[in-house]
């Protein structure tokens, strides 16, 4: 099962559009869609507008590849659960978001293992297409960085309790 | 450090908002677990995902909304003030701003992580909340400065 996911605080019709226009052209039956605030309605591919955190969760985990807006909590959640994820960055002058920094994620995400990047809509057809022949990597999910967490934690122990 | 005072848990007051932010934040778990850790998201929904933790959910405010900010504001005021946190972190957005302030204000350290979704450059609430945070980070090596924020690894 292919699971799309655009989260829940814009429209990103031209991603739900882009691919139920391919699961159309394929055939394809197993693509299940979270669409959040977009207007376009799927033709193909079924679809729901929100989901909680952890059907989200549970449907990554069961998915064969991921198909996002380039959000944070889309790119961690795949990496997590070692999934393929193929991301399309939302565009601020498209009015898919307040500001670029989706094209600047994928600018810096583009070389990590098991994210594909497509930049535009006409891309994402064929970044599905090629996503789909990548093996599934097995790899340990990634960690925080030790340094991050050993920051955080001595920061926290040697705050005064005093305040 | 007396012993007594070694075996008082730091209260820990964990804000952020949905999405990405929250995502990010569950990831700093490994740093909190010595901890007495209360979350706060924007959503009910997000209570499950951290079971065994005091859960509050607020307003999901963002900049451009004046009254969510308000109301968020308010709530975070008194969560701020019934909890007592010696130390608030948040991973943003709005609302983590707002944790941050407040909690500068009852007298707790703070750590603001910026988003690592911020590769070209800090979050305007990162921007702003510099002079509020003990612990000013951002999660790119090129965004550090000397000044801060500073940089000291990913949540990936």
């Amino acid at each position: 099962m292919i699971f799309v996911t655009v989260g829940s605080s814009m429209s990103f019709d031209r991603l739900v559009r882009a691919v139920d226009e391919w699961a159309g052209l394929q055939g394809r039956a197993d693509v299940f869609a979270q669409i959040g605030q977009s207007d376009y309605r799927p033709k193909y591919i079924t679809f729901v507008q929100f989901m909680d955190p952890p059907e989200f969760r549970e449907r990554v985990r069961s998915a064969s590849l991921v198909v996002a807006h380039a959000g944070m909590g889309s790119i961690i959640t795949a990496l997590e659960l070692g999934k393929l994820i193929v991301v399309m960055p939302r565009r601020e002058h498209l009015g898919e978001t307040r500001s670029d920094h989706q094209l600047a994620t994928v600018k810096h995400f583009e070389q990590l293992p098991n994210i594909v990047v497509a930049y535009d809509e006409s891309e994402l057809p064929s970044k599905i297409d090629h996503a789909e022949t990548l093996p599934l990597t097995n790899q340990d999910p990634p960690n925080a960085s030790p340094r991050l967490i050993s920051t955080v934690r001595d920061f926290i122990e040697h705050s005064s309790v005093s305040g | 450090m007396p012993l007594a005072a070694s075996r008082i848990r730091k209260k820990v007051l964990a804000v952020a908002s949905g999405g990405g932010h929250w995502v990010q934040l569950l990831r700093l778990a490994p740093a909190l677990v010595d901890f007495d850790v209360t979350f706060v998201g924007v959503s009910q929904e997000y209570r499950s995902e951290v079971v065994g933790h005091k859960f509050y959910s607020v307003t999901d405010a963002t900049r451009w909304d004046k009254i969510a900010l308000l109301t968020a504001a308010v709530q975070l005021a008194w969560i701020t003030w019934k909890e007592k946190p010696n130390v608030v972190v948040s991973t943003g957005a709005a609302p983590g701003y707002l944790a941050i302030r407040l909690g500068r204000l009852f007298g707790a350290r703070t750590i603001w992580l910026d988003s690592i979704a911020n590769a070209d450059c800090l979050s305007m609430a990162g921007k702003l909340v510099g002079r509020y945070a003990d612990l000013w980070l951002t999660q790119w090596p090129h965004l550090e400065r000397a000044e801060g924020p500073h940089y000291r690894g990913a949540v990936l």
